[in-house]
């Protein structure tokens, strides 16, 4: 049984729900990244439960369009949205960070928790495995989608610009790279710590299909995703505008809220405001 | 120094190419990936056979690496090339996190190996690859002798799941195998009997031990010679029952001295079976421009070197 595509109303439901998660994972952990989680929820979202092809029940169908998780620390908001698509129970989402659980601190392919593609949480890697999927399908003429999520601060890292040259050099049309674009990183502001703009002249001049979106709209996620599905000859990076912590006002837009987990007070408040 | 006298030599790079090619006419799942210096590696060789299934990278081994995971995500048999110096430092945390980490079956061919690259120098003399490979988890390292195990070792490596390491050299060295010499993963040989001391090397090492041992064997003293191809895993039985049996352990390595096979040897007898040992390995230095011969000589690894060590060592044996 493929997950059921969700209707706008339903996705927003599920978003919540999914970010209600996080809150509670990252507290009963007493660590972890929300900021970012919440960041990338709606994009995820939008992904797992409207555009992307695959099954809960078959993670390990070969048919199945892949998702690498680049920017691993925000695993929690993976973690969840696979929990809730099916891929296993949500009891298990409270196990985060335990030692031995399934779900790790950052996403540990080696635990063999269902959905989870590859290892990562080492900044800038995730892409070079993307683009590595995405050739390797086009070797054996396979029409499924590889799909990769970046953080903006991320793109500091030059191994993401090996692997956006690669990917156009190879014109890997299959793969699709979202930035989560929250403009925060632990330091502070993106462009204060290191700037990265302007982004999307970057990845034109690359020689990638760009587009930008509203990370927090789905019907904005709906139409960009579809645009990345459609295109030809060109791989595609759909850039996120969003906003960090999104859905908990205290933790909105705030850098220090990066790596760093909810008490039980807060917990109750950011459930309050979620539901 | 006699590797350029009395028996043929060949580098062992090309018995990577070679390897490669045999490797892709036998699985077509393998695939090679190149950063730009292919005909260097051999890699060229494979690309030559198979141009559908080479990839140029362009000279981005992080991303190299990267791709290789996806690359075996999907099935392949993914062969990552370039000089040991960046294939095995440039993109440590690639092959840590994304590799090993992962358990994907990735193989690293780290070409130019040791101080015998010569003339280009220290930056791309690499000394330090079996170090810094072996203590990741997971993975396989594998130091050939001549040109006929490197091509043995590339076929075994594409053959065994899970990421390899496999470290070769630029110069023409003896061969000293022959194509039914037996080779497996893991396994060492001894490529010469003997009961008073024993000499544990790899690479172009095992070439020199083996002449040091001829030339102690008029002297009435008579040493084994071990062929530790690989470090990881590495062959703990026959490495204990060596020092046993004989006593005394000389280690040989075209590397540093900090962590190498010397290392790796020092490791096993400490915690199963303590000889005394000494090392002959490049000493905590970095290499220079130079001709392969003097080099080898300069950084003491040589036969007379090894000559010294069993000296040195039999001193310290007991009993």
């Amino acid at each position: 049984m493929p997950t059921p595509r969700l209707s706008l109303e339903e996705m927003k439901e599920m978003a919540k729900t999914v970010r209600r998660d996080i809150v509670k994972m990252t507290c009963a952990a007493g660590s972890g990244h929300p900021g970012g989680s919440l960041s990338s929820t709606d994009i995820l979202v939008a992904l797992y439960f409207g555009k992307m092809n695959h099954n809960p029940l078959k993670p390990d169908w070969e048919e199945r369009d892949r998702f690498v998780l680049s920017k691993g620390h925000v695993c929690p908001a993976l973690y969840a949205v696979l929990s809730r698509a099916g891929y296993f129970a949500p009891d298990e989402l409270m196990t985060l960070r335990q030692m031995f659980s399934r779900l790790q601190g950052h996403p540990a392919k080696n635990k063999k928790l269902p959905g989870i593609e590859v290892s990562s949480g080492s900044l800038g890697q995730g892409l070079s495995v993307a683009v590595g999927i995405a050739l390797g399908a086009k070797i054996d003429k396979k029409p499924f989608k590889t799909y990769c999520l970046c953080g903006d601060g991320e793109l500091q890292e030059g191994q993401i610009w090996e692997a956006v040259m690669t990917a156009a050099h190879y014109k890997l049309d299959n793969l699709v790279c979202m930035v989560d674009k929250n403009n925060l990183q632990i330091d502070g502001k993106v462009h204060d710590v290191m700037n990265i703009d302007p982004l999307k002249e970057k990845f034109d001049s690359f020689n990638w299909h760009t587009i930008e979106c509203d990370g927090h709209d789905f019907d904005s996620l709906n139409k960009a995703y579809d645009e990345a599905i459609s295109t030809k000859g060109k791989p595609v990076v759909i850039i996120a505008e969003t906003i960090k912590g999104k859905g908990v006002s205290f933790m909105e837009d705030q850098a220090g809220w990066h790596g760093k987990a909810p008490n039980k007070e807060q917990c109750e408040l950011a459930l309050q405001e979620l539901s | 120094m006699t590797w350029t006298t009395e028996v043929d030599t060949k580098p062992t790079r090309l018995g990577y190419g070679e390897g490669l090619v045999e490797l892709g006419k036998k699985n077509p799942n393998v695939v090679v990936l190149g950063a730009d210096i292919t005909m260097s590696t051999n890699a060229g060789m494979f690309q030559e056979a198979y141009p559908d299934r080479f990839f140029s990278i362009g000279i981005a081994e992080q991303d190299m690496v990267g791709v290789a995971a996806g690359l075996a995500l999907v099935g392949k048999v993914p062969f990552v090339c370039t000089y040991g110096v960046f294939a095995s430092g440039r993109c440590w945390d690639q092959i840590r996190t994304t590799v090993c980490y992962s358990e994907l079956n990735v193989k690293i061919g780290g070409a130019h190996g040791g101080i015998s690259v010569g003339p280009d120098g220290a930056t791309h003399q690499a000394l330090e690859e079996i170090s810094i490979m072996r203590c990741l988890p997971g993975m396989t390292v594998i130091t050939p002798c001549d040109v006929l195990e490197t091509r043995k070792a590339t076929v075994a490596a594409g053959e065994m799941y899970g990421p390899a390491y496999i470290r070769f050299g630029r110069e023409a060295v003896p061969i000293i195998t022959k194509e039914d010499t037996p080779f497996k993963i893991g396994k060492a040989e001894v490529f010469r009997k003997g009961s008073d001391v024993t000499v544990i090397a790899c690479g172009v090492m095992v070439h020199e031990a083996i002449e040091t041992a001829e030339k102690l064997a008029k002297e009435g003293i008579s040493v084994r010679v071990v062929n530790l191809h690989t470090t990881k895993p590495i062959d703990v039985e026959t490495i204990v029952k060596a020092a046993e049996e004989t006593g005394a352990i000389v280690c040989a390595e075209e590397h540093q001295i900090y962590g190498g096979m010397g290392g790796a040897v020092c490791e096993v007898l400490g915690q199963h079976c303590p000889v005394p040992v000494e090392l002959v390995a490049v000493k905590d230095r970095f290499g220079e421009s130079g001709q392969p011969f003097e080099l080898m000589v300069e950084f003491g690894l040589t036969h007379d070197e090894i000559y010294h060590a069993i000296k040195n060592v039999l001193k310290r044996k007991k009993g």
